[in-house]
């Protein structure tokens, strides 16, 4: 077949390009800018090549973030996707509890993040706080302002009240999506009910599964505003996650050539994290 | 292997039911022998899956009793009723082997292991899926999902009737023929209980050695293919049936006389009621031929099929089809028919007159 050459139609890619360059491509370049040179403001620019990527890669105030954003990833996916996925299991398939339970799910969803962290701050104040005050009153010495195991369970307990909805939601969508002969036919094969679960609903929903923790992984790894406004990444550094840190690093210390190689290394594990796991995920899908 | 009884069994999908049409079927009686092929024929909505998943133990029907052997098992669920059911769109376990799909039935059932490995063996060199046992099953064709399906509804050998659920809705045409050789095969060599459900006739008519034919809720006749096309009980089995199916002409009874288009015809029955609010006359196109007398009509067209002709007339009170041989000359404009009498027959209120 003869490919007609056409290299005018390259000016329809203009629009495109152009909004992605603004919105992507220029900022992100910005930082490519300060990652690689020193500033003394005034437009001032020394060339520093890759010494800041060598100073963060061996910093140990960047490991112990990494560290604690990793950890804190970990422990958010391995409570909210199995809990979402048994509430989803558990909600009802027909009638008025449908869009009820429907509407209940999404209300966090729907919530400011900074509200949230403000809420959960109020609620969990150990003097007047609801949660706080409760704990202390039942004989737990609770404070999450001051002793750091309080300060990480507040926030997964947070972060799990925001987005465990989410995992509900697209599982139910993916369990609502099985045909009704699967369960029919279990039925007749004499399929036990975890047999159903996991040869029938699981690969099922493998896919609203893969999105789920896909979302799930890069929302938790960016968490900022939440635990800013809850904890403020104290005490001391104890929550201070990458964003937190990084925010401190740009804007409190102003050291904008670290600051900025440090957003270059953060979004490079992203995508990696993300590539490998879609890879894995999506590698049986391609073979059948 | 069972006998099937159904007994006055009707079953609504609504809380209450005020007429007819509120039932899904109505007062059906079954017996269904124990080894035979069955086929539940009809169209679309008319309850035969219904009533296939009633005796399966899906549903719970609202009235009436289903019987396994003479034994009452309405309560029962469907692995205590022990019978296989296979469904329209192939259902497999996607993340297990074609083996392990076999095999899944049998494990859940707690059979030890060599003997399964048996089973599976000797149900997969009947379905020729052999060479397939150790691929994921996902991998597989429609035909071949549906081979496992058919496959895991026959590996146990306990069960006490096989119910398919229009199977072969998937299949491409030629892999349906094949595939419903096979299960004919299939039913010969290990002689159990065999309930079809289809709307296509030529599946039903090839398959079952008894067909039932269901039309809004109830059964209108139940018979050999051979019964259904000779002498169908209700006007809906003869146009359901045969292609083109029959033709039913309005008709006046007086006395013992049937008149149609004002002439007396000859039929199968002596009439001896004529209490009908309708009354009509069916006969097949494959039992009328030209005449120099009879029914007066008007040849519209002629469509040479092959194997015969097709001929549209029309008469006074309705359109009449005609299958003549391939070689036969075919009248134009004005013509007689006439009806041969022994497939020939009356009907009042769409039910046959006997």
């Amino acid at each position: 077949m003869n490919k007609t050459v056409n290299q005018k139609a390259w000016f329809f890619v203009i629009p495109v390009f152009v909004l992605v360059a603004f919105n992507a491509i220029i900022p992100l370049m910005t930082v490519v800018n300060y990652a690689f040179q020193e500033t003394f403001g005034n437009n001032v620019f020394m060339w520093e090549g890759t010494r800041w990527f060598k100073q963060i890669m061996l910093s140990e105030r960047f490991h112990a973030s990494l560290g604690r954003q990793f950890l804190f990833t970990f422990i958010i996916l391995f409570i909210q996707i199995p809990l979402g996925i048994a509430i989803a299991l558990t909600m009802p398939k027909e009638g008025i509890g449908v869009p009820v339970c429907l509407v209940l799910m999404s209300m966090p969803l729907l919530i400011p993040w900074n509200v949230v962290g403000a809420m959960w701050n109020i609620f969990a104040l150990p003097d007047i706080g609801f949660l706080g005050h409760s704990l202390n009153a039942l004989g737990f010495d609770y404070n999450f302002t001051q002793q750091i195991g309080d300060a990480w369970f507040t926030t997964i307990l947070m972060d799990v009240w925001h987005w465990t909805s989410l995992v509900v939601l697209l599982s139910y969508a993916g369990l609502r999506s099985i045909q009704p002969a699967y369960y029919q036919a279990a039925e007749i094969d004499g399929a036990s009910r975890w047999a159903i679960f996991t040869k029938i609903e699981l690969p099922k929903m493998k896919k609203v599964l893969t999105i789920a923790i896909l979302l799930r992984f890069m929302d938790s790894f960016m968490i900022y505003t939440e635990p800013f406004v809850l904890t403020g990444g104290g005490p001391g550094n104890a929550t201070a996650f990458l964003s937190i840190d990084l925010v401190k690093m740009a804007l409190g210390q102003f050291d904008l050539g670290p600051a900025a190689a440090m957003s270059l290394i953060y979004f490079f594990i992203v995508l990696l994290v993300c590539w490998v796991f879609y890879t894995l995920m999506m590698r049986n899908e391609e073979k059948s | 292997m069972a006998k099937v009884t159904l007994k006055g069994l009707s079953h609504s999908y609504l809380k209450t039911q005020s007429s007819d049409a509120d039932w899904a079927i109505r007062g059906v009686d079954i017996d269904w022998n124990d080894g035979g092929a069955y086929a539940l024929l009809g169209p679309s909505g008319c309850g035969k899956t219904t009533l296939l998943n009633i005796i399966s133990g899906l549903i719970t029907p609202t009235k009436g009793d289903i019987l396994f052997d003479d034994k009452v098992i309405s309560g029962l669920s469907p692995v205590e009723r022990n019978i296989a059911q296979i469904f329209q769109f192939p259902v497999i376990y996607d993340t297990m082997t074609v083996y392990d799909n076999l095999a899944f039935p049998l494990r859940n059932r707690k059979i030890p292991e060599e003997e399964i490995k048996v089973k599976v063996h000797e149900i997969a060199e009947m379905l020729e899926l052999s060479s397939t046992l150790n691929n994921r099953a996902s991998g597989l064709t429609a035909d071949g999902k549906q081979k496992i399906s058919l496959g895991r509804g026959l590996v146990r050998s306990d069960v006490n009737a096989i119910m398919f659920d229009e199977p072969l809705t998937v299949i491409d045409p030629h892999l349906k023929w094949i595939l419903r050789s096979k299960l004919k095969e299939l039913h010969q060599k290990i002689n159990r209980t065999m309930i079809y459900v289809t709307h296509d006739q030529t599946e039903a008519l090839t398959f079952a050695d008894q067909v039932v034919v269901m039309h809004e809720g109830q059964i209108v006749q139940t018979g050999t293919p051979v019964d259904l096309f000779e002498k169908p009980k209700h006007t809906f089995v003869g146009y359901f049936i045969g292609s083109p199916g029959m033709n039913v002409l309005p008709c006046q009874i007086k006395g013992n006389d049937v008149i149609v288009n004002g002439k007396k015809i000859e039929t199968h029955q002596q009439i001896k009621k004529s209490n009908f609010n309708k009354t009509e006359v069916g006969v097949r196109p494959e039992f009328i031929s030209f005449s120099n007398e009879g029914i007066p009509v008007k040849v519209l067209s002629v469509s040479n099929t092959g194997r015969h002709k097709i001929v549209d007339t029309e008469s006074e009170t309705g359109k009449i089809k005609i299958i003549a041989k391939s070689n036969e000359d075919i009248p134009s404009g004005s013509a007689f028919l006439k009806f041969k009498k022994e497939y020939t027959y009356t009907y009042g209120d769409s039910w046959i007159i006997e």
